[in-house]
């Protein structure tokens, strides 16, 4: 089968839309495969507008994975704008591909990447545009098979109507075992249909089949139960992991696109997972363990992808980027290497700690300090205990008092409103703290042109998280406790003029904990919402709290319960959540002692340095913590002119982490 | 204190040079700003030794002029670099073109000679080829033949402030229509004044002196941009720098 572009049908469309360049592709690194070269053909979906997907690490990486097989070639779509997405369904243009312009309707599978629940309504819309059964139990062999993935999947219930698989864990090796049963199935021409296709799915580890296990609910609106309905299904899933992250030192060949995108620059994962601990964090719970890269790994891709994309700035990528093993010394010689470049390094997401000033001020050596970003999340040390991520008040406001001393003229702190057990004093110590860091700030600077960002956000429980007990805070206490906070920052201007306050508001977080925690009744939901004109659902001018609020009181309702149930309502100990059956290898009542070490302010350590506190992750799916440091360092690269000239990528093949554990 | 950077100051522009480049194919949908991404990261790829300006956040010397609008594809857009060493325009030209993507063709590059002048003042005509499917050629012919016989004709522009209205006809210095394979082309020689006008506000002119409304999107192409000369062509804007250098070859040449 050939299938034909449908970018002479679209480009008369592009002339009348915003932005038009995001759907046209041809971004460099990009390709495109004869669609007859191969056997298995992948759409890959970001559901989210082309400048926030574009930048997408595990996007590009599949992409890549991918597109190298023989046998399979992989496009990317992304979210359609409503401009374009209404003369489409005029005109008739489907769904397409920004690679080929191929109509996603004619791939074999759709994966899509689910980094938060807000993008579902967007999955619905994608679906539609391309003519395909939003329903998984409608489609038939000629439709795409519909493969969720991401932090979401790990609680793809809310959308089990809507996917015929999620894959839970890391991407990188999954996607090809799917392949290799897609090319067989075809191969074998189809036996048993697209329900035999999916039992053997079903059997790849990683990969969730939700029309294969039945749920039965309890009289009180809880699950009663969640069965296999075919023996050869396993009765739990378990995550992928994928170990030795220098073997996959993708993407090799970023993406860049001509449209501008939410992240102009190139980013290499230094380590991936974390082991801090922090109770509200579902990224470090399901990512376990650490696997590092090695300093020589990490040099040749910042190397290797600076070359390949002409990118002017590296982020080292990771979720608590300070704590990578060797991280001093990376810093130090990456700033050396490329010194003179014009080439900019940053850490994008840092601890509060006195150290990561040093290394920010490593990698900024000869350039601009403009903003320096921490995130304590919690307001008092009491609440950073109930969250472990304790540091003192002291320490906060040294640190950042240091930072201004160091030239940095711009603070921006991260907190999170609505924790478990949270008082408003808890977030009125943020307005002490910010009015205490501007006072030390300006005596150690020297300087009134310094500016303190509070950032603050309603905090949303999550799934396999120690909090996924917790009763979420309403959208009134947040607006109530941020208002509170707003008052005591502006109350002496002298001070509060140097302190901005970002801010948003309640309800959105509701929505998010509701498609969080959600179980199947909460497909309804998100059809109804999609069906009244809901999408964007990330994009403030297009979410409607009332449209959610309004299809979740109707769609509920036959149920018995209702968007209050299903996020200011705590949950008991043995209470059946939604995801039980999925498995992230963190053991149930390790989360459950977790959370009442939470409740009692009680503290846990990370098992890099403290030893194991047996949470489950490393027996269960047969991991072990990689990290460094290796003893390695970098080679210094000969730079001429104004890029480095010498092609390091060689020292990658010695490249051997250390283990322990 | 405030910090300032460590270390000499960046090393001073030495040789500018002066390309065009096409905005073709699916690329007609690139922004000004896309295409300055675009190039900037193209000319670090190619390892171009640009010189650049100085203080914590150097940027590359580089001057684009008079971009082409999102929509419009091009054969004549013009930048010029400053260079922090002397290098061979025709190396510069053949390896920026080959690390730009397919559509965006450097097509020439001439080293600026000292005293030629700005580029940008030579830029202050564009020739539009605009193809419109769909539209009758002698339809199209009668209603140029109205336009060009008007003073004035009023349109309105959108602009960041909003809805302007401003004349399209003074800026039309010619207009010529033929036809190929069957479709109807409107070739204009537009003045760039301002605000500018574009093909999008001749083809309004059109509807107001002549109601031509093209059932189709028209496509438009700038062809050539220049100074107007006394034939109401649009000249070469790279001649000058080329006439100047060979000049100056002349003369250093030992007799």
């Amino acid at each position: 089968m050939t299938v034909e572009s449908l970018y002479p049908r679209l480009e008369p469309l592009l002339a009348q839309v915003q932005k038009p360049i995001q759907y046209v592709g041809g971004e460099l690194n990009s390709q495109v495969k004869p669609w007859d070269s191969v056997a298995v053909h992948w759409a890959l979906m970001y559901p989210d507008a082309y400048e926030v997907g574009v930048p997408n690490q595990g996007l590009m990486i599949l992409y890549e994975v991918l597109n190298e097989r023989p046998d399979a070639l992989a496009e990317r779509t992304y979210a359609v704008w409503p401009d374009l997405a209404g003369l489409m369904r005029e005109a008739g243009v489907g769904q397409f591909t920004v690679d080929a312009h191929r109509p996603v309707r004619d791939f074999d599978l759709l994966g899509v990447s689910f980094a938060t629940e807000l993008g579902y309504t967007n999955l619905l819309e994608a679906l539609d545009l391309a003519g395909v059964p939003l329903h998984a139990v409608d489609r038939d062999e000629s439709h795409p098979v519909v493969v969720a993935g991401g932090h979401a999947a790990f609680n793809p219930e809310p959308v089990s109507d809507f996917v015929d698989c999620a894959v839970l864990g890391d991407g990188e090796q999954v996607v090809g075992d799917i392949t290799d049963v897609v090319a067989a199935w075809k191969s074998q021409g189809r036996p048993g249909g697209r329900v035999e296709l999916l039992a053997r799915l079903s059997r790849v580890e990683g990969v969730y089949v939700p029309r294969f296990y039945a749920v039965t609910y309890a009289a009180d609106g809880t699950i009663a139960e969640v069965l296999r309905t075919r023996d050869d299904v396993p009765p739990r899933v378990s995550k992928r992991t994928v170990m030795d992250l220098d073997e996959w030192p993708y993407p090799k060949q970023p993406l860049v696109p001509l449209a501008e995108s939410v992240h102009e620059r190139m980013s290499v994962e230094i380590f991936r997972g974390c082991t801090r601990g922090c109770r509200f964090c579902q990224a470090g719970m399901i990512t376990r363990p650490v696997r590092e890269r090695t300093i020589t790994g990490i040099g040749s891709m910042v190397d290797a992808g600076l070359k390949a994309t002409g990118y002017e700035e590296v982020g080292l990528l990771s979720l608590s980027s300070a704590d990578h093993s060797e991280i001093g010394q990376l810093a130090k010689e990456l700033a050396d290497r490329y010194e003179g470049t014009n080439t900019g390094l940053s850490l994008p997401s840092t601890r509060v700690d006195a150290f990561n000033v040093t290394l920010a001020n490593e990698l900024s050596r000869n350039g601009r300090r403009s903003g320096l970003t921490f995130a304590p999340e919690g307001g008092s040390e009491r609440i950073r205990r109930v969250i472990n991520k304790t540091v003192s008040k002291e320490d906060l406001v040294r640190t950042v008092t240091t930072a201004y001393a160091n030239g940095w003229r711009q603070v921006k702190l991260y907190f999170m409103c609505g924790l478990p057990t949270e008082t408003d004093e808890d977030v009125l110590e943020i307005a002490e703290l910010a009015v205490e860091v501007i006072r030390a700030g300006r005596e150690a600077s020297g300087s009134k042109d310094i500016r303190c960002t509070v950032s603050i956000g309603g905090f949303v429980p999550k799934p396999h998280t120690p909090f996924q007990w917790a009763s979420q805070a309403s959208a009134e206490t947040i607006d109530h406790r941020l208002k509170v906070l707003r008052e005591a920052i502006n109350a002496d201007r002298r001070i509060g003029r140097s302190i901005g306050l970002r801010y948003h508001d309640g309800k959105p977080g509701v929505i998010e904990g509701l498609l969080s925690r959600g179980d199947r009744r909460v497909g309804r939901v998100i059809e109804r919402v999609w069906r009244d004109g809901g999408h964007f659902d990330g994009w403030s001018e297009h979410f409607s709290y009332d449209r959610w609020a309004t299809a979740a009181a109707e769609e509920l309702a036959p149920f018995g319960v209702d968007l209050a149930w299903y996020t200011t309502r705590e949950r008991t100990e043995h209470e059946v959540l939604p995801w039980d059956h999925l498995d992230s290898g963190l053991d149930k009542e390790w989360l459950w002692d977790d959370w009442q070490d939470a409740i009692s302010e009680d503290e846990v350590g990370d098992c890099r340095w403290t030893g194991c506190y047996d949470c489950g992750v490393c027996p269960t799916m047969g991991t072990e913590i990689q990290i460094g440091p290796t003893g390695r360092s970098l080679i210094p690269l000969a730079v001429v002119g104004a890029r480095p000239q010498v092609d390091v990528h060689a020292d990658a093949a010695v490249a051997d982490p250390v283990h322990t554990h | 204190m405030a910090r300032t950077p460590d270390g000499p100051p960046p090393p001073p522009t030495v040789q500018k040079l002066r390309l065009r480049y096409t905005k073709r194919g699916p690329l007609r949908f690139a922004s000004h700003r896309d295409l300055a991404r675009a190039l900037e990261r193209a000319l670090r790829r190619a390892q171009v030794p640009m010189a650049f300006s100085a203080g914590f956040s150097p940027h590359p010397k580089i001057s684009y002029m008079g971009a082409a609008p999102t929509g419009a594809a091009s054969e004549a857009e013009y930048f010029e670099i400053g260079l922090s060493a002397r290098c061979d325009p025709e190396k510069v030209r053949a390896a920026l073109d080959a690390s730009l993507p397919p559509g965006i063709d450097v097509l020439e590059c001439v080293e600026a000679v000292e005293g030629s002048g700005s580029l940008a003042d030579r830029l202050d005509a564009t020739r539009w080829r605009i193809d419109l499917p769909g539209v009758d050629t002698g339809e199209l012919a009668a209603a140029v033949q109205e336009l060009l016989s008007r003073e004035v004709v009023t349109v309105a522009k959108r602009t960041k402030n909003g809805l302007r209205d401003i004349d399209a006809r003074e800026a039309v210095v010619g207009a010529e229509v033929t036809e190929e394979a069957g479709c109807a082309i409107l070739t204009v020689v537009v003045r760039q004044l301002t605000p500018t006008v574009r093909p999008d506000d001749v083809m309004a002119a059109l509807a107001v002196v002549a109601d031509l409304r093209p059932p189709l999107p028209a496509r438009a192409v700038r062809e050539a941009q220049g100074r107007l000369d006394d034939s109401g062509e649009v000249a070469d804007p790279l001649g000058p720098d080329r006439t100047m250098r060979s000049s100056l070859q002349e003369e250093s040449t030992p007799v």
